[in-house]
């Protein structure tokens, strides 16, 4: 049996293993994140540009319409606040760590600590992040939202999260990365864990708004059992150095369904590598993948993997990527079939808007920047729903100036 | 309201129209006619603006000033509008959200939307799968949303079952002679119109007071429509090319 000793000689090892992709951050360049923050119990002392930065990735401070709350800043958790006790938990990681002792089966099980040197930090410096559980059979009216914030300069922020939706419950998700006003470098290492169990449904919503000088490395696995339920919406608007993930997605039970819908934006000096993968390992599960991203200047790569090794399961895939003036976009549709009876699909374009398409809005007398903004808005547009006003007139801002300054 | 002179346009790098002269007057309503290929389509499409239709020669005004070198949006921000044959996909893009934008009266425009048919559509992706019949009927109440002064309607009728064409031929008509009760009010207070007709079928619907024959990208000649219509119906086009000859 493998020791916890093992496992840390591994994942020490591993702290010079290179990802597969994406820029290589020297990991010693940045500064280990604090664990010391100050804790909050009421959330409208914050600043009002804390609240501003919470808004913005979907987070809102009056907790209106959320079941529960959770802060993390650097390495600490500094609030936590839940409604709906009876329908769903929500703590710490490493206090629900010590409330639950089968969690431990939970955690570093579908994420390896040794896949690369990100993964192997945030083992070693035993992450803490949040938990969420939805118990058997419950279903929460609100969704549970948490915000990760970068708040000191030049450090790494390392984080471990595991959701767990019980049997035939359902729970939403609202997390929000970002860094606090005037943070322009740091990198985040973010390690998520997510159980859908049989005929359970998650929703999870997961807005990015970093800086210019930060690294994302973002490292997530998801495994959904029988007629489970995955829907991830993933945002990213704003400029940042670099993201690369590459979300995993299992669907190990009967008629298991996944959606993964990705809207981006790379500015210029950005490199956003947005991967996304969904193994079919049982009978019926489907799958849909949606990735629409623009670059204004920055390079956006696309990277969309479909592997069916059960029979009867069905995928499709899209990727559409819009060169708005300079940039470059990459589409990396890749569709494995290992049994006979399958259905993979997947369709991808990139280029720019039609000429067409802007002058068909112009002739109804929108003028070229108000034309461009509304098919921008269009693409973006994959039905992604819950998300804040707040947050939605964030997005409009910034779709505008992408309009405005695409001419 | 519209006057064209001498109009040379090349697609492609190639000549489709050639000295083109045409005048629309304000409140009348002007009929194109001529086979596939004549560059009719190219006619309305260059009156617009869109890319691709460049003017060698000539001139357009409208409503008084030379708009040969305006951008689409500011010909239709002056009051000119189009129902084009074959608009682009508009992912994303939902009927209502464009019709919000454009709508001179957002009331009138949801009321002739559900006489037509079309309020079910307003959630839907412009264009996206849409059939022949819904494309026209969109188009128009587009177009009815926007209420331009000069209206180009490219074959309003093509590729349309009879009772929708009946439909679409109604409200053009509306749209274009308001509450005028006679053509001597719709030629003051109308607006004015180039229509694309190859059945002639439209016209059924709308008084008509001028058609222009249009072959191998010249104006052959012009006249009263429904004289014009009967005669191409008799004699097909051969008979206009081989009278202007005569005329050369």
């Amino acid at each position: 049996m493998q020791t916890d000793g093992d496992m840390r000689k591994k994942a020490e090892a591993a702290l010079r293993k290179s990802a597969s992709y994406g820029e290589d951050f020297d990991l010693e360049d940045y500064g280990i994140a604090t664990s010391d923050v100050q804790y909050t119990e009421d959330l409208k002392e914050l600043s009002e540009e804390d609240q501003r930065t919470l808004l913005n990735v979907g987070f809102t401070p009056a907790e209106e319409n959320r079941s529960g709350s959770l802060i993390m800043i650097d390495n600490a958790i500094t609030h936590t606040s839940l409604r709906e006790k009876d329908v769903v938990e929500l703590m710490s990681l490493k206090d629900a760590m010590k409330v639950h002792d089968w969690l431990k089966d939970y955690a570093w099980k579908l994420v390896k600590p040794d896949s690369d040197k990100y993964t192997a930090m945030s083992y070693l410096q035993d992450a803490n992040g949040y938990f969420i559980r939805a118990p058997a059979g419950k279903k929460s009216k609100m969704p549970i939202q948490t915000c990760l914030l970068i708040g000191s300069k030049q450090v790494s922020q390392t984080v471990h999260n595991i959701v767990i939706v019980e049997e035939g419950a359902e729970l939403d998700v609202i997390t929000g990365c970002s860094a606090r006003h005037g943070i322009e470098e740091g990198l985040h290492l973010g390690i998520s864990e997510m159980y859908v169990k049989k005929g359970a449904t998650l929703n999870f919503t997961m807005v990015h708004n970093w800086a210019r000088q930060i690294g994302v490395r973002p490292r997530t696995v998801v495994r959904v059992e029988e007629s489970g339920t995955y829907i991830s919406n993933y945002i990213t608007l704003k400029p940042v150095k670099s993201v690369q993930s590459y979300p995993t997605v299992i669907l190990e039970g009967k008629g298991a369904f996944a959606r993964l819908n990705t809207i981006a934006v790379a500015h210029p000096g950005s490199e956003l590598d947005l991967g996304s993968k969904v193994i079919f390992e049982a009978e019926d599960s489907s799958a849909e993948m949606i990735s629409r991203t623009i670059t204004t200047g920055g390079v956006s790569i696309a990277r969309g993997e479909m592997i069916g090794n059960a029979n009867g399961a069905k995928g499709h895939l899209e990727c559409h990527g819009l060169v708005l003036g300079e940039g470059t976009q990459r589409a990396i549709p890749i569709l494995e079939a290992n049994v006979e009876d399958i259905e993979l699909s997947h369709e991808a374009a990139v280029g720019r808007i039609a000429r067409e398409q802007i002058e068909y809005l112009m002739a109804r007398s929108l003028s070229e920047e108000d034309a461009i903004g509304m098919i921008v808005r269009g693409f973006l547009d994959v039905g992604i729903e819950g998300i804040p006003e707040e947050l939605k007139a964030d997005i409009d801002e910034t779709i505008e100036k992408i309009g405005e300054n695409a001419i | 309201m519209l006057e064209i002179n001498n109009l040379t346009v090349e697609v492609g790098g190639r000549k489709v129209l050639k000295d083109v002269d045409l005048e629309v007057e304000t409140g009348h309503t002007n009929v194109l006619f001529g086979p596939n290929g004549a560059g009719k389509s190219v006619l309305l499409m260059t009156l617009m603006g869109f890319s691709g239709y460049n003017v060698v020669e000539g001139e357009i005004i409208f409503k008084g000033e030379d708009i040969t070198s305006l951008s689409v949006s500011q010909r239709a921000q002056m009051g000119m509008g189009i129902m084009t044959q074959r608009p682009p996909n508009l992912s994303g893009v939902k009927l209502h959200d464009l019709l919000e934008v454009i709508a001179k009266d957002l009331r009138d425009t949801e009321e002739l939307a559900g006489s037509m048919d079309m309020a079910r559509f307003f959630e839907r992706d412009l264009n996206v799968g849409f059939s022949g019949g819904e494309i026209k009927r969109s188009e128009l109440l587009q177009l009815s949303a926007q209420d331009p002064d000069l209206l180009l309607l490219d074959e309003p009728e093509s590729g349309v079952d009879l009772a929708s064409i009946e439909l679409l031929g109604t409200t053009i008509n509306k749209l274009l002679t308001k509450d005028c009760k006679c053509p001597g009010e719709r030629f003051k207070y109308g607006k004015s119109a180039l229509v694309i007709t190859h059945t002639g079928q439209i016209l059924d619907y709308m008084g008509t007071d001028r058609a222009y024959i249009l072959c191998n990208g010249t104006v052959m000649c012009s006249g009263n429509p429904r004289e014009m219509l009967n005669a191409i119906k008799e004699q097909g086009y051969e008979e206009c090319i081989k009278c202007k000859l005569m005329e050369i």
